[in-house]
């Protein structure tokens, strides 16, 4: 468990309306509703630009201005995702947490991670 | 939303064709009890599950199913790629190629193509729950059914014993859903003004 240190604090904070509540766990300044919003959108539009990038390089696979953008595209989406995961909780079931936050509402169907 | 994983959930490696097995074995790709109606009717139904649990385990058991509908089309896809014309014809496989060569499409052991009529959302989420529940226990009779039909295969029985277990451990999970789902209902409920009910 290596990476643990660098992971959500596990603290319950993650409710955004907790936020006053916790001062010393370092993480409030992520819990900003506009913040999370934009993030999402960043990695939304990575995401998307990375399966666009795929199909296109799956029948082009010698292009490499279209392989530098997928490298690029890939490198940022990780730091994004890796961000956005310690602050708000896990995007997959692959995520590391002290706490199982996989299980918190809203899901994707219900509004969640707009 | 989903991401391809380029590996399959557990190794699958027949070194034999055998077009006899395959021919039951595609009836948990496509059949009443496979996985292809599992991952649907799981997926499907999430939507209407009312606790944190069960809508967790709806959405991560389908996604595991659609990993078992990969394996089981794998099993077969190895045991017909490079079977003879002969093989296929004396495994009863005829109308089978006549239609779908040796592709792989998703029906049952008897040749019905596949229908969403082998799952069902029922709107209630205890109906839904115990019917995944018979469903898992299905699938899990259907493999116990191919393990005695493919006795003489091991590179056949060792994924299908995985599958087999599999469906053991999503019946528990499913079980621990339920009651879960329960003690839910079962709670007393408060009406207030101004405040929207959740129950």
């Amino acid at each position: 468990m290596l990476q643990e240190e660098n992971r959500n604090c596990g603290c319950d904070c993650d409710n955004e309306n907790d936020m006053m509540d916790h001062n010393d766990c370092g993480c409030q300044q992520m819990n900003d509703i506009q913040t999370r919003r934009e993030m999402m959108e960043e990695i939304k539009s990575l995401n998307f630009s990375i399966i666009e990038l795929g199909l296109y390089l799956d029948t082009h696979p010698d292009d490499q201005k279209a392989l530098c953008l997928h490298n690029k595209y890939c490198k940022e989406l990780d730091d994004v995702e890796e961000q956005y995961q310690k602050a708000f909780g896990p995007l997959t079931i692959k995520y590391p947490c002290n706490k199982w936050r996989w299980l918190e509402e809203p899901w994707p169907w219900e509004r969640g991670n707009f | 939303m989903w991401t391809y994983n380029k590996m399959l959930e557990y190794p699958i490696n027949i070194k034999c064709t055998d077009p006899k097995l395959a021919k039951v074995i595609i009836s948990q790709y496509g059949g009443p009890d496979g996985e292809l109606a599992a991952s649907l009717r799981y997926l499907s139904q999430k939507f209407g599950m009312p606790d944190q649990k069960s809508k967790a385990i709806l959405n991560d058991i389908g996604t595991e199913e659609l990993a078992h509908l990969e394996m089981v089309g794998t099993i077969v896809h190895q045991l017909t790629k490079d079977a003879s014309i002969e093989e296929i014809e004396k495994a009863g496989l005829a109308p089978y190629y006549t239609d779908h060569g040796v592709d792989v499409y998703p029906s049952s052991a008897s040749g019905v193509p596949f229908t969403a009529a082998y799952i069902a959302c029922k709107g209630d989420p205890i109906a839904n729950l115990q019917e995944d529940l018979a469903a898992e226990q299905k699938a899990r009779a259907t493999y116990e059914k191919l393990i005695d039909l493919c006795r003489d295969n091991p590179d056949v029985l060792d994924p299908l014993r995985f599958l087999r277990q599999r469906e053991i451990v999503h019946f528990q999970r499913f079980g621990e859903a339920l009651r879960g789902v329960q003690d839910k209902l079962a709670d007393k409920k408060f009406y207030m003004n101004d405040m929207k009910t959740n129950n």
